[in-house]
């Protein structure tokens, strides 16, 4: 070796080590990377926003004292029978299949006691989460698996699912693994297989079809329902605008932090918007056709605290929905059970194979054995105590903010510590006056 | 016979008019006149009634039926019998694009063609088709039957799961994982009822049909069928 210095080892910046390991491992085994959840990328997110509480020119509320309400109407548009909901935080539509029927009835449990709604998955309704919600959201997918009329009346809103943020563009996913008797009987399949949901619905393409279509589903309902049309955060400006052309009363747009039971890590990754980016498009949307507050908007992907609860609200949605959240609340990735997922290959916090059916958190399977070891009342208690942590950490920002409920919260009560949640969201960076693209068009 | 006339009285009258028959109810005839195309007649119909609509419809008419025999005495637009849950939908005339679309029982009956995606995403529906059916019918089909007494489009049964499809006439191409199979002596049993009860045996016998279904090769991923998806 010569005695002058020479350039160290240098790692490649587009050939990362986690770049490369992907490239052996798809080199190795012949298959895409499928996991469940939703992005994992550091994206622009509420985390870039800031609120610029009271001073001055505004005065707060007390906190503890003063009232700061947090109940929200939705389906006041068309539906004779609108859904109240004491908070504005609903639980994401989850399938039986890809969770157990206990995680289920556990989510009823949690919403119910906290008063606020649950929302059905590519599976079908099950007695479990049907009798343990008070409000359900009953979703109309493109699978149509255990689609029927009575569960449709027995339903307290129905959610049209055109797409969702972790993959806008893309259908369902649930492999053999976790087709048990029970789901294969709800969906009308073999057991075993692997289970695809179309990424399209079978009996209407476009705005004109979805018009008739949500007819349709009115009249079998009597009009009593809400009807909710979910969307992937994709085109947020004309799918929203779309959305209440074709009848909606409730607009759920789902950003690409938003999770999946299964579906390539490709598609998670690259496909979609984050959610601040996609919030003032939709309100812009509404506004633009007169229908902001008369059409409900629900916004949802990586929600997790009051805090998100509060920006999303402020940025102009009338409620929020969470999922992954509410897992971890329930106990998914729980550091306690670091040992088995090491046996998994993996670690608590990053445990995404949901697909596979090993939770060991009983959560995300179809495992009786593994199953069982989730309680749904304590699981239940969990989320409704989380539920109402977010809820009293929303109310403390809006009281701050002297508004005394949270769908008073507005853009101007909020600045962006980055340019691009500053440009995303609207609002002017930290210290300045400044919103990129404004008065340049968007 | 209860006669309502749709162009004066309107659909949300029918349609609650219709859910609110329950049971053994005494009025079991129903009529429908001047349909004029509209959507979503007789949507969500649950009783053993029968209900004859004297014209042609527009989508989804006899939507998620249960129990109600459901006649057209015309061409019924898309979506017919979409997600029919049990009884009997009859079409005299021509059927439009996914016709018995996602429909988990009941027997529906098209006398003309049917158009694309007939019995897309059918999970137990029976479907007698006189006619021909369009292209990619059957797509992702789950189970139930579909006979055709004529010619289907490209890509029949795409993606099949255990849905039963015979054919008469010619099969322009057949979708991934769709083959050909053996007509055993329980297919032409099964084919002899289905052409009773689809009103066809006068016109065909199960002898002349082709039995198609799954090759089940993509049941469980493999990256060595990627070409088929």
């Amino acid at each position: 070796m010569s005695d002058f210095p020479h350039t160290p080892p240098k790692m490649s910046w587009t050939f990362s080590n986690d770049v490369n390991a992907e490239i052996r491992r798809a080199a190795a085994t012949g298959i895409y990377d499928i996991r469940g959840g939703g992005s994992k990328r550091r994206l622009p997110h509420f985390d870039d926003l800031l609120f610029l509480g009271a001073s001055i020119s505004r005065y707060p509320l007390e906190g503890y004292r003063e009232k700061c309400a947090t109940d929200v109407w939705l389906g006041t548009r068309f539906a004779k029978n609108p859904i109240h909901l004491d908070i504005p935080i609903t639980i994401a539509g989850m399938s039986f299949g890809a969770l157990s029927g206990p995680a289920k009835e556990a989510l009823g449990r949690g919403a119910s006691a906290a008063g606020t709604s649950t929302t059905t998955g590519d599976g079908g309704m099950t007695e479990e989460e049907r009798g343990h919600s008070k409000s359900l959201v009953y979703q109309y997918l493109p699978s149509r698996y255990g689609m029927n009329p009575d569960d449709l009346r027995r339903a307290d809103a129905i959610e049209v699912v055109v797409g969702q943020g972790a993959k806008p563009g893309g259908g369902g996913m649930l492999l053999g693994q976790k087709i048990s008797d029970r789901v294969a009987n709800m969906r009308n399949l073999p057991k075993g297989i692997d289970q695809r949901s179309a990424c399209r619905h079978p009996d209407w393409t476009g705005p004109d079809d979805l018009e008739i279509k949500i007819l349709e589903i009115r009249e079998i309902t009597n009009w009593e329902k809400p009807i909710y049309i979910k969307i992937g955060g994709a085109r947020p400006y004309y799918d929203t605008a779309l959305a209440v052309k074709a009848g909606a009363d409730v607009v759920v747009l789902d950003g690409m932090q938003g999770g999946t039971a299964a579906t390539q890590d490709v598609f998670i990754e690259n496909v979609g918007m984050p959610i601040l980016a996609c919030i003032p498009l939709a309100v812009k949307a509404l506004q633009d056709l007169g229908m902001h507050r008369k059409v409900q908007l629900i916004v949802s992907g990586g929600i997790r605290t009051g805090a998100d609860v509060a920006k999303a609200m402020a940025l102009g949605a009338d409620a929020v929905a969470i999922g992954t959240a509410a897992l971890i609340a329930l106990g998914d990735n729980d550091p306690a059970l670091e040992a088995e997922y090491n046996k998994l290959g993996t670690t608590a916090g990053a445990y995404d194979d949901w697909h596979e059916g090993r939770d060991p958190a009983g959560i995300t399977t179809q495992n009786p054995e593994l199953a069982a070891r989730f309680d749904p009342v304590l699981g239940g208690r969990r989320l409704k105590n989380y539920l109402k942590v977010m809820t009293l950490e929303a109310q403390t920002i809006a009281r701050a903010c002297g508004k005394n409920h949270l769908h008073n919260l507005e853009p101007e009560d909020l600045c962006a510590l980055t340019i691009e949640g500053a440009a995303m969201a609207g609002v002017p960076l930290a210290g300045t006056n400044w919103i990129p693209g404004r008065n340049g068009g968007f | 016979m209860q006669t309502f006339d749709l162009s004066k009285d309107g659909l949300r009258a029918l349609n609650s008019s219709l859910h609110a028959l329950k049971g053994q109810t005494n009025m079991t005839a129903w009529e429908v006149i001047n349909p004029k195309g509209a959507h979503a007649i007789a949507a969500g119909v649950d009783a053993p009634v029968e209900i004859t609509v004297r014209g042609s419809t527009g989508y989804y008419c006899a939507g998620m039926n249960k129990q109600a025999s459901i006649f057209i005495k015309g061409s019924a637009g898309p979506g017919v019998a979409e997600n029919m849950m049990s009884g009997k939908v009859v079409i005299d005339g021509d059927a439009s694009q996914y016709a018995g679309a996602t429909g988990r029982g009941g027997l529906l009956v098209i006398k003309g063609n049917a158009s694309s995606r007939c019995g897309i995403s059918m999970k137990g529906i029976e479907i007698v088709v006189h006619g021909n059916i369009g292209h990619m019918s059957c797509f992702m089909a789950q189970s139930g039957s579909v006979v055709v007494l004529g010619d289907a489009g490209e890509a029949l049964g795409d993606s099949l799961y255990e849905a039963r499809l015979f054919v008469r006439g010619k099969v322009k191409s057949l979708g991934a994982d769709c083959i050909e199979k053996e007509m055993r002596p329980e297919h032409y049993a099964l084919l002899e009822d289905l052409l009773r009860r689809g009103e066809a045996d006068h016109k065909a016998k199960p002898e002349q049909f082709r039995r198609y279904g799954s090759a089940r090769k993509l049941y469980n991923f493999n990256i060595d069928n990627a070409a088929a998806y």
